[in-house]
C-alpha cells in the first residue's frame, strides 16, 4: 500500500487526518483514551464551553429513534475555567489538533469565552456553536439569522487568528445564507451541520419522552439531509466545510468528501464505537490507495451532480 | 474498560420471558466487580443504533452472563443471537457496590423484579468480605422468580403465588424493623417506585443503603452526558459514570 496523504490545512492549523470527532460526542478527550489512540484521530472538538458550568437539562435527556438518537443534553460542561484548569494539561500534550468548541447566550459570553482560552497554550481553533437547539442560551437564536452570524463572527475574528469555524444549524430556511454572512465576516471554516430538531412521543403516557420536548436528532437517520445541506453550502461559499451528520462509516464520510466537504466530523457512532473516527480515517486511506488517488483532498468537491445514475450495487 | 467483540455461548430462559445469556470474555470476567454494567451492541446495523446496558449477572472462569426479560428491539435482538455469533461489549463499566467497607456486617441484599441482575456477583463479593448475606427477592409471581446464586433467600411475590404476599419492601421492613440482622447495610436493584420506596425505608431506620439505577443512556462512560441523575445537594451526576450505584443519601430518585 502506497502512502495517501490525509493531513490538511486550516486557517495554519494541520489536521493530520480529515476526519475529527465533533463537539459533545467524545466529552473532553481524556475519558476515551483507555479504548482510543486519540493522536490517530484527526482532530478533537471540546464539548460545548459556556463561561459558566452548566448543569444541563433535567432527565430524561436522549432517546433512541429509527437509526437514530434525539438528545436534549443542554449543554451540561464544566465551564470554561475549569477546563482551562483540568482538562487542557491533558489536550495539550494529546499528539492531534484540539478545537474548543463554544456556546452562549450573549455575543459577549462568546466574546469572553475565547478570550479566556487565548490566554492558553493547547487549544489550536475554536467552532463556535450558533445551532444549540436544546436550550435558549444555546446560540441557536444567532445561528438562525443572517445578520447575528455576522456579528459574532465579526466580533470573534477580531479577538483571534487561530482558526475560527462556525457551526450551522440545519433548521433554517436557506442555509446557505446563514454561510454566507459567516464567511463575509473571516470565518475561516463552517460545520454543516447541527443536529435536527426533532421529537418523540411515549404513546402510554401520551407525554413527550424528553423533558425539553424537542431535542436535537442525529445519528445515520440525518445523514441523507446533512449531505443536502453540506452539497447547499459547498456550492454558496469558498471557505472549507467540515461535514456532519450520521457518518457512521469510511462510505459515509467520502459521501461528504466528494459532496464537497474538506473534512468530516464523527459525532453519535462515537457513543457506539469510540474508536470509529480512526476507523473510518484508515478506511477512506485505503479507498483511496485502491483507486490510485494519492491525496484525500483530490476528493474534495468531485461530485459529478449532472447525473444521477450510480452503480448499480448501490442499490442492491 | 475495555471493548470486545465476544463470542456468545448461548441463552437459557430463566423465567417468563426471561432470559440468561453467556459469552467468553476472560478480561471482562476477571475486571467485573459487583454492580458494574456492560454496553452492548447487539447488531452490526444501525438500528437499533444504540448499546444497551446491562448488569452483570455472573460470571465463571471466562463466561459472562447478563439476564434480562424481552421488551424492546435491543432485547428481541438478543434473544435472536445464536452460539457462535458475537456482540460488540463495552465494559465492566461505572462504579460497584460499596462492599468491602467496614461500616457493616450484614448485606442485605432487595431486589425487585430483573433488578435480581447485580445480586449474584453481590453474593459473592459479601462472602468473600467475610459478611453476612440475606436476599428479599420480589417479583410479579412465581413464574418470574429468578433466584439462582443467590443465598438466604426470602420471596415476595406482587400475586401471592410464592412467598410473601406484597412488596419486597415490606418484607424486607418486617426483618429490618426487629432489627434481625447485625449491622446491617442495604444493596438495592429494581423499579424506580420500588427504590423510592427502600429509601424510605432506610432513612427511617437509619440503616444505610445504596441503590443501583437502571436508566436510558447511550455511552455507557461519561462522553454523551445523556443519563443525569438529580443531586441531593443540586446539579446531576451520571448514572454510566458516577453510578450505577450511589448512596441513597446523595441522590433523588
Amino acid at each position: 500500500m502506497t502512502i495517501v496523504r490525509s493531513s490538511f490545512t486550516l486557517g495554519g492549523v494541520v489536521f493530520k487526518n480529515r476526519v475529527l470527532v465533533a463537539s459533545g460526542t467524545f466529552g473532553y478527550g481524556d475519558e476515551c483514551a483507555d479504548l482510543v489512540d486519540v493522536s490517530r484521530i484527526g482532530g478533537l472538538i471540546t464539548k460545548s464551553l459556556s463561561l459558566n458550568p452548566r448543569d444541563g437539562n433535567p432527565p430524561r435527556r436522549i432517546a433512541g429513534t429509527a437509526s437514530g438518537m434525539l438528545n436534549s443534553i443542554g449543554l451540561a460542561n464544566i465551564g470554561a475555567r475549569r477546563f482551562i484548569a483540568e482538562k487542557l494539561p491533558y489536550l495539550s500534550r494529546v499528539d492531534t489538533a484540539v478545537v474548543a468548541n463554544i456556546a452562549a447566550g450573549t455575543v459577549e459570553e462568546y466574546c469572553e469565552v475565547l478570550s479566556l482560552l487565548e490566554q492558553h497554550e493547547g487549544v489550536d481553533g475554536y467552532e463556535i456553536n450558533v445551532s444549540c437547539p436544546n436550550v435558549r442560551e444555546g446560540g441557536l437564536s444567532f445561528g438562525t439569522s443572517c445578520p447575528a452570524t455576522a456579528d459574532i463572527t465579526r466580533r470573534l475574528r477580531a479577538l483571534t487568528r487561530k482558526p475560527l469555524i462556525i457551526k450551522l444549524t440545519p433548521n433554517v430556511t436557506h442555509i446557505s445564507e446563514i454561510a454566507r454572512a459567516a464567511e463575509a465576516e473571516g470565518a475561516d471554516a463552517l460545520s454543516v451541520m447541527n443536529t435536527v430538531i426533532g421529537m418523540a412521543v411515549d404513546v402510554k403516557t401520551r407525554k413527550p419522552v424528553l423533558s425539553t420536548v424537542t431535542g436535537g436528532l442525529s445519528g445515520p437517520a440525518v445523514k441523507p439531509i446533512a449531505l443536502a445541506k453540506v452539497f447547499e453550502v459547498v456550492r454558496a461559499v469558498k471557505i472549507p466545510v467540515i461535514g456532519i451528520g450520521g457518518i457512521c462509516t469510511p462510505t459515509d464520510a467520502l459521501e461528504f468528501l466528494i459532496t464537497g466537504a474538506s473534512a468530516v466530523q464523527v459525532g453519535t457512532q462515537n457513543f457506539i464505537d469510540p474508536a470509529a473516527a480512526v476507523t473510518i480515517a484508515e478506511g477512506i486511506s485505503k479507498f483511496c490507495d485502491e483507486q490510485g488517488i494519492r491525496d484525500v483532498g483530490e476528493l474534495v468537491g468531485t461530485l459529478d451532480a449532472k447525473t444521477g445514475v450510480s452503480v448499480l450495487e448501490s442499490w442492491l | 474498560m475495555i471493548q470486545e467483540l465476544c463470542v456468545v455461548l448461548g441463552h437459557r430462559p430463566a423465567g417468563e420471558n426471561i432470559f440468561t445469556l453467556g459469552f467468553t470474555s476472560p478480561a471482562i470476567a476477571r475486571m467485573t466487580r459487583a454492580g458494574q454494567f456492560l454496553n452492548i451492541k447487539v447488531g452490526g446495523g444501525a438500528d437499533p443504533l444504540l448499546r444497551r446496558p446491562f448488569s452483570v449477572y455472573h460470571t465463571d472462569g471466562a463466561v459472562v452472563e447478563i439476564v434480562f426479560n424481552v421488551i424492546g428491539r435491543g432485547t428481541a435482538a438478543l434473544c435472536r443471537k445464536q452460539p457462535g455469533e458475537t456482540i460488540d461489549v463495552l465494559g465492566p463499566l461505572g462504579v460497584p457496590f460499596g462492599i468491602e467497607t467496614p461500616d457493616f456486617e450484614t448485606g442485605v441484599l432487595v431486589a425487585g423484579g430483573l433488578g435480581v441482575a447485580p445480586m449474584p456477583l453481590a453474593t459473592r463479593a459479601l462472602r468473600a468480605s467475610g459478611k453476612q448475606v440475606v436476599t428479599f427477592l420480589g417479583a410479579h409471581n412465581a413464574g418470574s422468580i429468578v433466584a439462582a446464586h443467590l443465598l438466604n433467600v426470602r420471596l415476595s411475590t406482587d400475586d401471592g403465588s410464592s412467598g410473601f404476599h406484597g412488596t419486597v419492601v415490606d418484607l424486607a421492613r418486617q426483618s429490618l424493623a426487629r432489627r434481625e440482622f447485625r449491622r446491617p447495610k442495604i444493596f438495592a436493584c429494581g423499579p424506580t417506585a420500588m427504590l423510592r420506596a427502600v429509601a424510605r425505608l432506610a432513612e427511617e431506620l437509619e440503616i444505610a443503603c445504596e441503590v443501583s439505577l437502571e436508566g436510558p443512556m447511550a455511552c455507557g462512560f461519561g462522553i454523551c452526558q445523556g443519563c443525569p441523575v438529580e443531586l441531593a445537594g443540586g446539579g446531576y451526576a451520571l448514572m454510566c459514570k458516577d453510578g450505577p450505584v450511589f448512596d441513597i443519601r446523595r441522590i433523588i430518585l
